[in-house]
């Protein structure tokens, strides 16, 4: 076996209202995919992954690189949310720049993801599926370490989901980017997942 | 509409208090409508009410409060006298009650617009590298700009109507504190000043109905399509 730190060290409990929310797990490179019922708290450990909810305790290490403390501006977390989150007044080209890193592959992004005709559409223009795919492009173009894929799949039409996960797929064998992704459907989990953790 | 020059120099007073005074104001109410919208802090309550007490005191009490403040003995009258200046029977001072009148209207449309704007649209600039000052630059503040310009022509148009803070202040002196709503009042008094007061009337009306359609119109447009989903 390698020496490499492992993609995902998490071991963190959130404080949601009453509830504590606890996950501990540790995961390998490729697609580690968490689920459990809905309600669990899925979401709240990604967003503490993100660093965009406190930790009540715990230790968020990923790649070798100890987030706990770090600003979410720092952790270089790719995050692709529930609902797509483009910036509404800005247009979809420049919701792609607005975390771009210099040399960061444009042209190949943009073809992965087959949104190079929307460039010049506002936000609420976009069908689901566009939204989503500009979501990612989004994330992928801000250089990130690693990506945090919160049901990124939900609510697409079949045709629309099947591009997605294509998608996911290149960016786990071609990007090698370790993945962490949400998702309630087994079929997605057992196609996309390197590795399953259950909340 | 022909007017006298006495009654353009109080339009052109009008004006210039106005704007003077929403402009003053405009970084005191974003302050106060930001930390009302995002703050949560001891005595959040006791502020909020404070900045609304303008809406409903009496004016003249707010006029009076700001003639013990600003006057020979008060603090602010003293601050300024190390300057050798004093706002009292000036236009200065006519701005400043107009401002203080017009702040709870104004914090209220811009809190509206801060607390409308998508905390989730922030979080996400955050995860792509934005720091907070990015952010507020980038996301908070384009999104909440029509509903801050909106509140500041609301300003203007309520500054524009003050009378009875301004009048108990810094009295009704022609030229230097003489307003349009002041003018029309002293016209009143007058035998014959009905065509004054009609003309200054007339212009008062569409000034303020001009603010309030532009501040409507603003204040659509924050609503159209600045959501998320």
């Amino acid at each position: 076996m390698s020496s490499e730190p492992a993609a995902f060290d998490i071991d963190l409990a959130i404080r949601r209202g009453e509830r504590l929310i606890e996950a501990a797990f540790v995961a390998q490179a490729g697609a580690t995919v968490l689920v459990g019922r809905s309600g669990v708290g899925k979401t709240s450990v990604l967003m503490g992954i993100a660093g965009l909810v406190p930790l009540e305790r715990g230790h968020v290490r990923v790649a070798g690189r100890d987030l706990t403390d770090v600003a979410p501006e720092r952790r270089r977390a790719g995050v692709v949310f529930q609902e797509p989150r483009l910036f509404p007044h800005l247009r979809v080209a420049a919701n792609l720049h607005y975390g771009m890193k210099a040399g960061a592959p444009w042209d190949a992004t943009i073809a992965m993801l087959g949104i190079g005709h929307l460039l010049d559409r506002w936000p609420r223009t976009l069908s689901g599926g566009e939204a989503r795919r500009v979501a990612i492009g989004r994330a992928l173009l801000s250089d990130p370490a690693f990506l945090l894929l919160d049901e990124p799949l939900s609510s697409l039409d079949p045709e629309r989901r099947e591009e997605v996960m294509q998608a996911i797929e290149a960016i786990r064998d071609e990007l090698r980017l370790p993945i962490l992704m949400v998702t309630h459907d087994a079929e997605e989990a057992a196609r996309i997942g390197t590795a399953i953790v259950r909340l | 509409m022909i007017l006298t020059p006495a009654e353009w120099e109080v339009v052109r007073l009008s004006l210039l208090v106005g704007g003077t005074a929403c402009l003053a104001a405009l970084p005191v109410a974003w302050g106060l409508a930001w930390l009302l919208a995002r703050r949560r802090f001891p005595g959040k309550v006791l502020l909020d009410g404070i900045v609304h007490l303008p809406l409903v005191v009496p004016p003249v009490v707010t006029g009076w409060m700001l003639l013990l403040f600003f006057g020979a003995d008060g603090w602010g009258g003293r601050a300024l006298a190390l300057f050798g200046t004093s706002v009292l029977f000036r236009w200065t001072g006519a701005a400043i009650a107009a401002g203080i009148m017009a702040l709870p209207l104004m914090v209220r449309a811009m809190r509206l617009s801060i607390e409308a704007v998508d905390r989730r649209l922030e979080e996400a600039a955050r995860t792509l590298g934005a720091g907070r000052l990015r952010v507020f630059a980038t996301i908070t503040l384009p999104l909440s700009l029509p509903g801050i310009l909106a509140g500041t022509v609301l300003g203007f148009a309520r500054s524009i109507g003050e009378f009875g803070a301004t009048i108990t202040f810094v009295s009704n002196v022609p030229g230097e504190t003489g307003t349009l709503p002041l003018a029309i009042y002293a016209a009143l008094q007058q035998p014959g000043g009905e065509a004054v007061v009609a003309r200054l009337a007339g212009i008062s009306i569409a000034i303020s109905l001009a603010a309030l359609i532009v501040s409507e119109l603003l204040a659509r447009r924050m609503g159209r399509g600045l959501h998320v989903l």
